[in-house]
């Protein structure tokens, strides 16, 4: 089996544990043995990169330095905030050597090798690259809109595995388990982030915009990488969008958990607020 | 005993802020051989010239130190004012107290130190050189122009007019490049045709023009004043003197709706095609990656339908070699393709559609659409759906100043010709209205500021300064949002059509051409002048000269006055019967030569000849090495590597040189 470093960070264990659950589902059933770093501790999220540039390097570098010590060589994020913070961590780490002294010292801890770091998007690229003999379930005729959000493919000078403005590999993704992407425009739209809680007004206007897009380009679901996205577009739907709620916004691990045979449960997808029972009755019963 | 006179220049405060120049010349004077040491503020300008000249005649000087700036910037000048006094020019030695000291020291004292260290050295060189004559060489009186658009016909026809003949060679089927392209120009508003194409006809009907168009540089051989050039000429597949340019086989061929290149891709062409009706010269050219008859065997249409029986399927492309004396790169520019052309993920600019939606155009485009000899015959039609658009919004700058597409410059014409193409969209659909986004207005030049107040002021163009966020397409429309940096908010329009104007860049391909010329280029692959200033349109490569957007992004104003400028430095230098070179050239000492010829295999010139030495009988004796001075560059490989030491640099000989190193101090 194959060993992959893996760092849920806190939302995974509180209000997206569906990610968390249909993360570790669907690696199983790819033959990856995630192995969560031990200790791990705050990525430094939003706050640190706000206030300090070197708490913002030092928080992730220890998760970093943490994984090598395990022997673990490649990590993977499933939140997106926290893959985009380890992943500039580490681009500064090995791009400024002072820096790296100088952490080195704050955290008592050797930064001579640094760990790849995947998010949950490059991560299953490289694995439906590699072959999708694991698909199991027929979902042809599913159409789902990819939406990546802000975070899984910035800063392009850091993450480099796909075009910024132009972004296939999501698509890419959900095409090879055999899942139609439409084509719309939202994809790289603006979820309001953390705007939800002090300006919902702006966070609902948003969401509204992404679903009717959605929508009107013939989803039967927004598909999404990040926990952030999936609360503001899962979470505040409802109040964003008075008539004709009900899109299903999944995880990206949920649609290929499903390809891959595992339950509804399994994957968390009875946890969310939008009704997926609508969508999981049009997946057919049969092995392809 | 040598008698050397020490000049020590302050150039303005660039040396004497840092170093104590009264205190070098003091220290100077000290030095054995020297009898005159003096410090004066600007040592270039005419009375420090002065000063060295009379000194010269006065104490009789035999050798003359400057410590000043580069010899890259001065030693032209100072050599010439002691030539003036009547002493040998190349016993004047400069030593570099600027670049190599005082611009990179802080510490007065210690700069200082260095700047008389630096007089030593050069003292005891000038005390060994040799007196030096110039070399004589002849010049073709003919010249090479590279690229037929605007600025390489002003150049040919500034040159060809003055009685000098001109080879143009043009890579495209068609001499024009992209003026011929354009619509009406800025700030006038001139046709771009009507003062594009009589001088193309001139050019082509030029006694003392040859053209060669569908051509290409493929070497160059040799050096100022004798230049060898070898051009291919590719098959056009069409008898250039046979054609009639009647046109039937264009109108016969059965591969139809092939892109036009010409109209940026929207309009069609055949495979047999004249990229555009006023071509010269007239005559069409197959293209044969398309063309059923190279592609299948079968067809011979366009060879069946031509009367003058000119249609060639067996041309081949040909090698033809001329003479020059001088070349002048004249290859423009290209247009930045917004990324289409990077690998996927590298991609720039993915949020404007370009490439992916046709409403979505270049400036280069747009002006196709407004050109008489268009697609659409000057009717402003989007490519969509050929509809009037109504609302058409330009932006400014893509590509041009973003160092993450790595054009950190501007370039320079956008501003001008989205003000015109904002002034023609309205004088064709009156009831339409521009946006433009725009980060700065940039109006420099003569009528150019007022032009732009004319597109705002008569033309009723909406200018909104900020950038564009994205383009998406919603049903009919372009939705364009973009923020509104002075209002401070964001803005969005419903657009019939987007206009984006990309940046200016170097031809592809200019890489291998500079090689080929032994010249340089920017780190934005565009020909390096050889002084920004001063020298703006020579390269870094004697005989080797620049006009147009070659060299930088260059408006059609411009580009003209560089390209007669470029003439009249050709004919300048075709004004001498010979020219002049640096006599920097190795010798061989025949005596001492065995003839292992290593420094052959050296030269990166092909400058070492063999030369038979015979007896009085004629009987061989042995071979040995010759230089041609014509040819050697003087880079001194040969007299690094002779293992008999038999090769010698003039002006860098072993004792000059070694000179110079026992002069500099050992640390103590």
């Amino acid at each position: 089996m194959a060993k992959l470093g893996y760092f849920p960070g806190c939302s995974l264990h509180a209000s997206a544990h569906e990610l968390d659950d249909s993360t570790k589902a669907l690696a199983f059933r790819l033959g990856v043995e995630l192995t969560e770093i031990p200790d791990w501790t705050c990525c430094g999220a939003t706050a640190a990169h706000s206030v300090n540039r070197l708490l913002s390097v030092s928080l992730p570098a220890r998760n970093l330095s943490l994984a090598v010590t395990a022997g673990l060589d490649t990590i993977m994020a499933p939140c997106a905030a926290c893959f985009n913070r380890l992943a500039v961590a580490r681009h500064e780490l090995m791009k400024h050597e002072a820096l790296r002294k100088q952490v080195e010292r704050i955290i008592e801890r050797p930064l001579d090798r640094i760990p790849q770091v995947h998010s949950v998007l490059s991560w299953l690229l490289a694995e439906v690259e590699k072959g999708t003999d694991w698909v199991k379930v027929d979902l042809s005729g599913m159409k789902v809109a990819c939406y990546y959000g802000c975070l899984l493919l910035r800063p392009p000078s850091v993450i480099v595995f796909d075009d910024p403005e132009q972004p296939v590999s999501m698509e890419t993704i959900v095409k090879a388990v055999g899942v139609e992407p439409v084509d719309w425009h939202c994809r790289l739209r603006c979820c309001g982030a953390g705007f939800s809680v002090s300006r919902t007004g702006i966070v609902l206007r948003l969401v509204r915009e992404i679903l009717s897009d959605a929508r009107d380009a013939g989803a039967d679901a927004v598909v999404v990488g990040c926990p952030m996205c999936h609360s503001n577009l899962d979470l505040r739907q409802k109040a964003a969008v008075e008539r004709d709620a009900g899109m299903p916004i999944l995880f990206l691990p949920q649609l290929l958990g499903l390809a891959a045979g595992c339950g509804a449960r399994e994957l968390g997808l009875l946890d969310h607020m939008v009704d997926t029972q609508g969508l999981l009755g049009k997946i057919p019963v049969g092995k392809v | 005993m040598a008698k050397i006179g020490v000049f020590v220049c302050h150039c303005g405060e660039n040396i004497g802020r840092t170093v104590d120049c009264a205190e070098v010349a003091r220290r100077a004077m000290d030095l054995p051989g020297v009898i005159h040491a003096v410090d004066y503020k600007y040592m270039c300008s005419d009375p420090g010239q002065r000063w060295i000249i009379d000194a010269v005649r006065e104490k009789g000087l035999d050798g003359v130190v400057v410590a000043s700036c580069s010899p890259h910037m001065h030693e032209k000048t100072f050599r010439e004012a002691v030539a003036a006094a009547g002493l040998n020019p190349f016993l004047c030695e400069m030593a570099n107290i600027r670049e190599h000291c005082s611009w990179v020291h802080e510490n007065r004292m210690q700069a200082t130190d260095k700047a008389a260290d630096l007089v030593r050295i050069m003292v005891e060189k000038v005390k060994r050189n040799r007196p030096l004559q110039p070399i004589k060489v002849p010049v073709t009186k003919r010249a090479l122009v590279i690229g037929g658009g605007i600025a390489g016909i002003q150049t040919a026809l500034d040159i060809a007019n003055a009685g000098v003949e001109v080879v143009l060679v043009e890579k495209e089927p068609s001499i024009g490049g992209h003026m011929a392209q354009l619509s009406e120009t800025f700030p006038t508003l001139d046709c771009s045709q009507c003062i594009m194409t009589p001088r193309m006809v001139e050019v082509r009907q030029h006694p003392r023009i040859q053209l060669y168009t569908y051509s290409e540089v493929d070497s160059v051989d040799g050096y100022i004043g004798n230049f060898t050039v070898k051009i291919r000429k590719k098959a056009r597949s069409v008898d250039l003197d046979k054609c009639t340019g009647c046109g039937v086989c264009t109108t016969k061929c059965p591969v139809k709706g092939i892109p036009n290149q010409f109209d940026r891709g929207l309009g069609t062409r055949r495979a047999i095609y004249v990229p555009f009706p006023q071509a010269v010269p007239n005559v069409p050219v197959i293209d044969r990656e398309r063309c059923r008859y190279f592609q299948t065997g079968k067809c011979g249409v366009c060879a069946k339908v031509c009367q003058a029986d000119a249609v060639n399927y067996e041309q081949t492309d040909e090698m033809v070699e001329e003479s020059v004396g001088a070349i002048v790169v004249a290859t423009g520019f290209e247009l930045y393709d917004v990324g289409q052309g990077m690998e996927e993920g590298h991609r720039g600019y993915g949020e404007y559609g370009y490439g992916q939606d046709p409403d979505i155009i270049d400036g280069l485009q747009f002006e196709r659409l407004a050109s008489a000899s268009g697609p659409t015959s000057g009717e402003i039609r989007r490519p969509s759906d050929g509809k009037v658009p109504e609302r058409v919004v330009f932006i400014q700058c893509v590509g041009s100043r973003d160092e993450a597409k790595g054009i950190s410059y501007c370039s320079k014409i956008c501003c001008m010709y989205t003000a015109k193409h904002a002034i023609l969209f309205k004088h064709k659909v009156h009831h339409g209205q521009a946006y433009i986004f725009y980060m700065d207005v940039r109006a420099g030049g003569k009528g150019y500021e007022e032009f732009v107040r004319r597109a705002v002021e008569e033309d009723g163009a909406l200018y909104v300064r900020g950038r564009v966020s994205e383009v998406v397409r919603r049903k009919d429309k372009l939705l364009v949002r973009g923020a509104d940096t002075l209002m401070g908010r964001p803005v969005q329009i419903e657009a019939d059509m987007v206009v984006l104007a990309t940046a200016v860049k170097p031809q592809p391909g200019i890489e291998a051409l500079a090689q080929k010329l032994r010249t340089s280029y920017d780190d934005y692959h565009f020909f390096k002048e050889a002084h920004p200033k001063l020298r703006p349109v020579e390269s870094s490569s004697a005989g080797i000269f620049l006009a147009g957007a070659c060299q930088a992004p260059r408006d059609i104003p411009d580009s003209v006055a560089m390209a007669s400028a470029a003439a009249s430095k050709v004919l300048g230098l075709f004004g001498a019967k010979e020219l002049e070179r640096e006599p920097i050239v190795a010798r061989v000492n025949e005596v001492t030569c065995v003839g292992c010829f290593q420094c052959e295999k050296v030269c990166a010139y092909g400058a070492i000849e063999r030369k038979e030495i015979r007896d009085r009988k004629g009987q061989l004796i042995k071979v040995v090495a010759r230089v041609n001075e014509g040819v050697c560059q003087g880079c001194g490989t040969c007299q690094a590597t002779c293992p008999s030491k038999s090769v010698e640099l003039e002006g860098f000989t072993d004792e000059e040189i070694f000179a110079e190193i026992n002069a500099v101090p050992v640390p103590s």
